[in-house]
């Protein structure tokens, strides 16, 4: 079963990823467990889009809600058509079939599927878009984004999208948000996190210093530096993570909607058995992970410390912006692999979010262009946007 | 050896608001059909978000008032996770970490009973269970109302001191407008040891859960103090910390299921709501909107020139408080207000039945004024005002239509006098033999007359001039 758009979307037109909800279309955020689900209202930023007279043409595949990096874990992948499935919604902008796609950037699979497919993504601010009708697994962290073919698409989707909304508590009050792609790049001061680009593949170190080239051939100054927090955003990262997603997905129980195992005996296999036949791997084990560090006689050292160590990398992370206006690093180990031997599969979500953590922890923006990763300070979407403008310009 | 009890009470109570914790469904005013009143929101479909609602942290405020404690002006949300089918979203949010109210206190029978601490958390369900069919129905009306549990220290002796507790908690939350505390709106959790007299040390505790009828937290207490006692002294049980259940039927308490009672929450604060930040300024507002406590108001009330024992009863009732207030404060006099009330008004709640005054204050005004103004009788007063609360009917229309509104002129009166006075020959003849009560069957016929209308006094006096002219 299909219910995401892939060769038949009208040019011009924007998907949204199947975790956002549009009113009456089945929305299964890749799960066996919502099949057939249909939502009661669309995401606020669905409605902002057709407010704003976007045609919003449909739902793109996505892994299971969100939480793999290649979408290999959705349920709706029997088709053959789907081997490029690792970021769907980036390669039907790269095919030109869609303007642009709106993605839940939970742990980092749109900004990676952007570098895999070569177009642009965007994660803005955490609070600037209202995350109101987003199947949710880590409240804290995910935002949504935009993937499009170039920095001014970007911009005027993101436009479109941001702004205060009363039905997200975490929703920050300004009404809009005004974006540039003009910024003077030349006056810039970048820099390159040491510890990322070491660890990454050849092919991603040579994108990173074609890119390096392309900005200081524009006249930024890009250093080197070090920014060793980016381990422990890692793993306090994943705790977050896995905590709020055990959380939020034990509302999917068999009991009020969704898949329901046909045989049970009692509420309690009513619950376990609809749990294990609709969940896969990945997600179980996120959510036996988050639901162990969750414990009682863990909770102290590991949720707390990890909502502690959030404010640390922040900290740092914001001492580098004193001095530079973005940081430069690859948003993934290799964007050659396209899939992964599903039983690994946590861990490699695991080692690949050492790089696409630090956003993901800190709420800070990050845009991924021309395969590589920008992080600026809060609200300096523009920069990153001018950043990745006015190499586009060159290159076009 | 003498025992004493040891009683700490967790009390929840149902918040008066107009809509839910975290959603716009509407509040404690109970819908007629299971899930009547049920949103995306509150019944856990993916993609919803909690907004809070502001009126249930400033009532929750209140009740930190009232009940003397630390109002904690940075306070948060925290998840509950269990699994249940009463629990759309499986996790429950209250307050674990930052409660909103701490440190309290209050008098019960002349003994201090502290208060530890008062926080927000929203309802669950209810199930709903079919025998015949072997079938289990959610019903979410109840899901995510505001409650507040007020959790007190370990400071009860006795099973009067609990109740007069919480008679007197109902009676100030409803009072203070935090709480209507409707049958099952106000439900406890007992926790409960005994100890020799005189020791410093706590026995085994046992709760009790889920109890709302005072009677039966009256004998579940003096149910488990004989248990415990008898554990001890002749080792009829070893006593386990446990949680039990009163059955009113067996009119004894059983231990719940150790799977119900042994989980592990897993609380971790709520990313989807900021933290609540209390302002001085919202604080102070909050403060001032706090009704005055019954004493104070009763006082009020005979520095106005009513009496004590009247203004105690006026003060006792917030609905009685309301209405009078406002009928005050329409300009009309406290003493006539006060015995239109307690005279007029509860004699009519008697006797049809009514516990609480549910009588618009403009009515009753209008009703006053009229009478105030002789525009009609106190008696066509009084027949207008049982109809407002029979029928709730407009008061002017139902004068005209019931002819109560003509001013009665001496005139007339006369005029009725005469005429009764001629048609009643052999009762005139009664009277100017001896029998002075006939003038009192003339003096019916002549109120018959006029409809009730038309000065007493000055009927009886027009009739003795007349009936010895």
């Amino acid at each position: 079963m299909r219910y995401y758009i892939n060769e038949i979307c009208p040019a011009g037109t924007v998907a949204v990823d199947d975790t956002i909800l549009v009113k009456d279309v089945p929305a299964t955020a890749g799960s066996k467990m919502l099949e057939g689900f249909k939502p009661l209202f669309s995401a606020e930023v669905v409605e902002r889009l057709e407010k704003a007279d976007y045609a919003v043409s449909g739902k793109t595949n996505v892994g299971e809600f969100g939480l793999d990096l290649v979408g290999e874990t959705s349920y709706f992948t029997d088709d053959a058509k789907d081997s490029k499935l690792k970021g769907a919604a980036a390669e039907l902008v790269k095919e030109n079939k869609i303007k642009a796609a709106l993605a839940v950037d939970l742990n980092g699979a749109p900004r990676r599927a952007a570098a895999v497919s070569g177009v642009d993504f965007i994660k803005p601010t955490y609070g600037t878009v209202s995350r109101y009708g987003v199947i949710a697994c880590a409240c804290s962290g995910e935002q949504v984004g935009v993937i499009a073919a170039n920095a001014e698409d970007v911009k005027e989707i993101l436009s479109v999208i941001a702004g205060h909304d009363s039905k997200d508590g975490t929703s920050l009050p300004a009404e809009k948000y005004e974006y540039t792609v003009d910024e003077d790049v030349s006056l810039m001061k970048l820099c390159i996190v040491t510890e990322l680009y070491e660890k990454a593949s050849d092919g991603v170190k040579a994108k990173l210093d074609a890119f390096v080239k392309a900005v200081e051939a524009k006249g930024a100054k890009v250093d080197r530096v070090s920014l060793d927090v980016v381990f422990a955003a890692q793993t306090a990262w994943q705790i977050l993570l896995s905590a709020e997603t055990c959380n939020n997905l034990s509302r999917f129980d068999g009991v009020k909607y969704g898949y329901r195992t046909p045989e049970y005996k009692n509420i309690d296999e009513l619950y376990v058995k609809s749990r294990t036949e609709a969940f896969s791997f990945l997600t179980k084990a996120t959510v036996i992970y988050g639901s162990d560090v969750l414990a009682k006689d863990k909770y102290e050292s590991c949720y707390d410390k990890s909502l502690r160590i959030r404010r640390v990398v922040l900290e740092k992370v914001k001492e580098l912006f004193a001095q530079y206006d973005a940081i430069i690093t690859p948003v993934c180990s290799d964007t050659e692999i396209s899939a992964y031997d599903l039983k690994d599969a946590f861990t490699n979500v695991f080692e690949e979010s050492l790089y696409t953590a630090v956003p993901s922890i800190t709420g800070l923006p990050a845009m991924v262009s021309g395969g590589v990763q920008l992080i600026s300070d809060s609200f300096k979407e523009s920069t990153l946007l001018s950043i990745a403008h006015s190499i586009e310009k060159e290159e076009a | 050896m003498k025992y004493e009890l040891v009683i700490g009470l967790e009390t929840h109570v149902e918040l008066s608001t107009d809509s839910k914790l975290f959603c716009s469904c509407g509040g404690h005013s109970s819908p007629k059909e299971p899930n009547d009143c049920v949103c995306p929101a509150c019944s856990g479909m993916p993609g919803m978000l909690p907004v809070t609602n502001r009126h249930a942290i400033e009532l929750a405020v209140k009740a930190g008032f009232m009940l003397n404690c630390k109002i904690n002006q940075y306070t948060t949300f925290d998840k509950k996770s269990y699994y249940y089918p009463d629990l759309p979203c499986a996790y429950q949010i209250t307050q674990w970490f930052n409660p909103i109210c701490v440190e309290g206190s209050v008098d019960v029978d002349g003994r201090k009973i502290g208060i530890k601490q008062i926080h927000l958390e929203e309802d669950a369900g209810k199930l709903v269970h079919d025998e015949a069919t072997n079938t289990s129905f959610v019903d979410f009306n109840r899901t995510s109302v505001p409650l507040i549990e007020i959790v007190s220290k370990p400071d009860f002796r006795s099973s009067e001191e609990v109740i007069s507790y919480l008679k007197k908690l109902k009676s100030a939350l409803q009072f203070a407008g935090i709480s209507e505390c409707e049958e099952g709106a106000m439900r406890c959790d007992v926790n409960i040891s005994v100890r020799p007299e005189g020791s410093k040390e706590f026995g085994v505790r046992s709760e009790i859960k889920n109890m709302s009828s005072l009677s039966e937290i009256k004998d579940a207490i003096e149910f488990e103090k004989v248990r415990h006692v008898d554990a001890i002294e002749r080792h009829t049980e070893i006593l386990v910390q446990e949680t039990r259940r009163w059955d009113d039927v067996k009119r004894r308490t059983f231990p719940m299921r150790n799977k119900e009672t042994a989980a592990d929450y897993r609380y971790f604060p709520d990313p989807n709501l900021m933290p609540i930040v209390i302002d001085d300024a919202w604080l102070e507002q909050i403060r001032k909107s706090m009704p005055a406590t019954a004493d104070e108001k009763a006082k009020y009330y005979e520095n106005m020139g009513i009496a004590a024992k009247e203004a105690a009863v006026l003060a006792s009732d917030r609905k009685l408080c309301e209405v009078f207030d406002a009928v005050v404060a329409s300009g009309c006099n406290a003493k006539t207000v006060a015995s239109w009330i307690l005279t007029e008004c509860m004699g009519i709640m008697k006797r049809l039945g009514l516990v609480s005054l549910d009588i618009s204050a403009e009515k009753l005004a209008e009703i006053i004024t009229l009478v105030e103004k002789n525009e009609i009788t106190r008696a066509a007063g009084k027949k207008v005002l049982s109809a407002v609360f029979e029928k709730d009917v407009d008061v002017k229309a139902f004068c005209e239509e019931q002819g109560l509104n003509q001013k009665i002129d001496e005139g007339f009166i006369l005029e009725t006098v005469r005429k009764v006075i001629a048609e009643n020959e052999k009762i005139v003849a009664d009277y100017k033999g001896g029998k002075t009560k006939a003038l009192q069957a003339l003096f019916g016929s002549v109120m018959r007359e006029l409809k009730g209308n038309g000065d007493p006094a000055v009927i009886r006096s027009l009739l003795e001039t007349e009936v010895n002219n």
